[in-house]
């Protein structure tokens, strides 16, 4: 029942409802998605008003351990995105999912 | 980066497009993925990441200043895991 879309389903609506070609609605996609990308790469937080907000958060190194085994691993340092959803978005996927 | 900056780019690399095109690209884009999580529905952009909806079973929770308990009813909430190709680009040297 539950169903999942990809970016040609957001191409698709992009198609819809600005009216642009197939083709240069599927590139405007990937490159909303590459821009994004790259600001998160670069370090920066990417705040989409009534989305949400992505951030990237550095996390120190420390000892894992693998569950199987038990034997010790070192987990290198290293940068986390982390995703906060707006108020609004939680709201709509609340009222939206309720039973 | 915010909404604005990221449509001014947009705009900026696609000068025939006028800023009120640009605009409603992105904000379908993103009205788009919320819709399609209101209706329970995954959104998956690979090398990006995905969008999907967990369910948190109903519970009771306590009033943290006076330790009254209450019922939280089950609810779905938003969540977002990161795509493979973007986690090793935050981690490339």
């Amino acid at each position: 029942m539950s169903k999942t879309l990809t970016r040609m389903d957001l191409s698709e609506a992009v198609f819809r409802e600005v009216g642009l070609s197939r083709n240069e609605s599927a590139q405007l996609v990937e490159t909303v998605l590459a821009h994004m990308s790259d600001a998160l790469v670069a370090g920066e937080t990417v705040k989409i008003s009534s989305f949400g907000t992505f951030n990237v958060r550095h996390k120190t190194a420390r000892v894992g351990r693998n569950p199987k085994t038990g034997e010790e691993v070192p987990i290198s340092p290293r940068r986390v995105l982390t995703f906060r959803p707006s108020h609004l978005m939680k709201e709509r996927v609340a009222q939206g999912n309720r039973a | 980066m915010i909404r604005s900056e990221l449509i001014q780019k947009i705009a900026d690399e696609n000068t025939h497009l006028n800023h009120r095109e640009v605009e409603k690209i992105v904000n379908t884009i993103f009205e788009e993925i919320i819709e399609a999580m209101a209706r329970g529905d995954r959104v998956e952009l690979r090398g990006f990441g995905a969008f999907s909806v967990k369910r948190r079973d109903a519970r009771v929770g306590r009033n943290p200043r006076t330790g009254d308990s209450v019922d939280v009813d089950e609810k779905h909430v938003p969540f977002f895991k990161t795509g493979k190709l973007l986690r090793e680009r935050l981690n490339e040297e």
